[in-house]
């Protein structure tokens, strides 16, 4: 019964200390933004917490989109238009809810997928820092190196997969054009020479009965 | 057993509390949102998601709140499709790598005057299994923490090497998707080349007879 309740306790504390460090969020979407749509996303951020958002344009169009990042208050921070990608870095300086939007207002009829990643404070450390009493060993501080090296590795990776996705979405629309214009001017083709030898023919015949005509 | 339904109460007060700080967007009732994921196969992908309405004054007296997720796979066929209350968790195994749909209704089940009212979803995708979650766990011991530690690298570069075969897949697409176009601009040239050599001598020699027969040449 002593052992349940101090557990819990225990548990308990470290649940607050979890809330008292300050979430630490990394948010990565990919979603479809259809023609003259826009679509907002939200979050609270805490003053002080140093916060980056990055977007890029995956397939669709001119594979460009414009993007606006406000404040609680509305400020504006950020504003770009027609932009492919782009990153932005910035310090929360007021409490509240920050709000960033991606707007395709300004095309007819293309849908647009965006990929943006937005990320609110700094990654947690691999080792946490609250009962330490020494300093990292040497195990330890390989380990952290090795963590960010991954780190960096996945977002190399992940920019290397948005560029490999645009350079395909570009390449099926290509493929797609060149079937479609080719078999349209074959058919153009066929049609207006076909056309040309009808026309001519007629105005022949024409001009035969019509000198016939005058003729008697 | 009294503790643990504390306990219990706690830890899922804990995960609300982190709901209502994740980034959340807005969504229509009967509107449906998709979130495209890149997912190689044989991943494990688990979703969690909160329903709120807009405004946050408003008492929360409309218990008829849920959520209808779809998800396709990328031959756009559906892997699960379940209703959910207000707040879900759902899991499913990618078998195919590509691009997966995870689709998102609002299902109010109160027919509602007022049908242009918004919603706040929280959502949260995690991909890969996570055998323990490292920073959750505070071990006393440091050979633990550094066991879990270890564990971690390994699902991140599990998670690495995945995504570049992967990626080694998609490439041969774009690969095979250029040189299907560069075959197709050779072919049409050539035949559009020869239908017109071919249309232009067929005019020629039609004229050439017409006009013959018609004595004007």
């Amino acid at each position: 019964m002593m052992g349940d309740s101090r557990r819990i306790r225990v548990l308990v504390q470290v649940l607050c200390v979890h809330l008292l460090c300050g979430w630490v969020l990394t948010s990565e979407l990919t979603f479809e933004l259809p023609d003259n749509a826009k679509q907002c996303f939200y979050e609270d951020i805490v003053v002080g917490t140093k916060c980056t958002l990055e977007f890029q344009v995956v397939t669709g169009g001119h594979y460009d989109v414009d993007c606006r990042l406000e404040d609680p208050d509305g400020t504006v921070l950020y504003k770009e238009m027609k932009k492919q990608y782009d990153s932005f870095t910035f310090t929360a300086a007021k409490n509240g809810t920050f709000k960033f939007c991606f707007s395709n207002e300004f095309s007819t009829f293309t849908h647009k997928t965006v990929y943006f990643d937005f990320q609110v404070g700094d990654d947690p450390p691999l080792f946490p820092n609250e009962n330490r009493v020494t300093a990292l060993t040497q195990m330890e501080s390989a380990c952290v190196s090795i963590h960010e090296a991954l780190k960096s590795v996945i977002d190399y990776q992940t920019h290397f997969r948005l560029r490999e996705a645009q350079g395909r979405s570009r390449a099926e629309d290509l493929n797609t054009r060149v079937a479609f214009w080719s078999i349209g001017e074959a058919i153009i083709l066929l049609v207006v020479s076909i056309s040309q030898v009808v026309l001519l023919r007629s105005f022949f015949s024409d001009r035969k009965t019509t000198t016939t005509r005058v003729g008697s | 057993m009294f503790e643990m339904r504390i306990l219990t109460l706690i830890l899922f007060e804990v995960c609300f509390v982190a709901w209502a700080s994740a980034m959340y967007f807005d969504l229509g009732e009967q509107e449906e949102k998709c979130i495209i994921e890149e997912i190689p196969e044989d991943t494990l992908v688990t979703g969690y998601f909160l329903l709120e309405h807009w405004d946050e004054k408003k008492p929360d007296n409309t218990p008829h709140l849920g959520m209808t997720v779809t998800i396709r796979d990328p031959d756009h066929e559906i892997l699960l499709l379940k209703r959910y209350g207000k707040y879900g968790k759902f899991t499913f195994t990618a078998h195919a790598s590509g691009q997966h749909y995870l689709c998102m209704q609002s299902n109010s089940t109160r027919f509602s005057v007022f049908a242009g009212e918004r919603l706040r979803v929280h959502l949260d995708v995690q991909m890969g299994e996570h055998a323990v979650d490292p920073s959750a766990v505070k071990a006393k011991d440091t050979v633990k923490t550094m066991e879990y530690s270890i564990q971690h690298l390994i699902d991140q570069m599990n998670y690495i090497a995945r995504q570049q075969d992967y990626q080694r897949e998609r490439e041969e697409t774009f690969r095979e998707i250029s040189e299907q176009t560069n075959w197709s601009v050779l072919w049409w040239a050539m035949s559009q080349t020869a239908i017109l050599l071919s249309v232009g001598f067929w005019q020629m020699k039609r004229l050439k007879d017409f006009l013959i027969e018609k004595k004007l040449v």
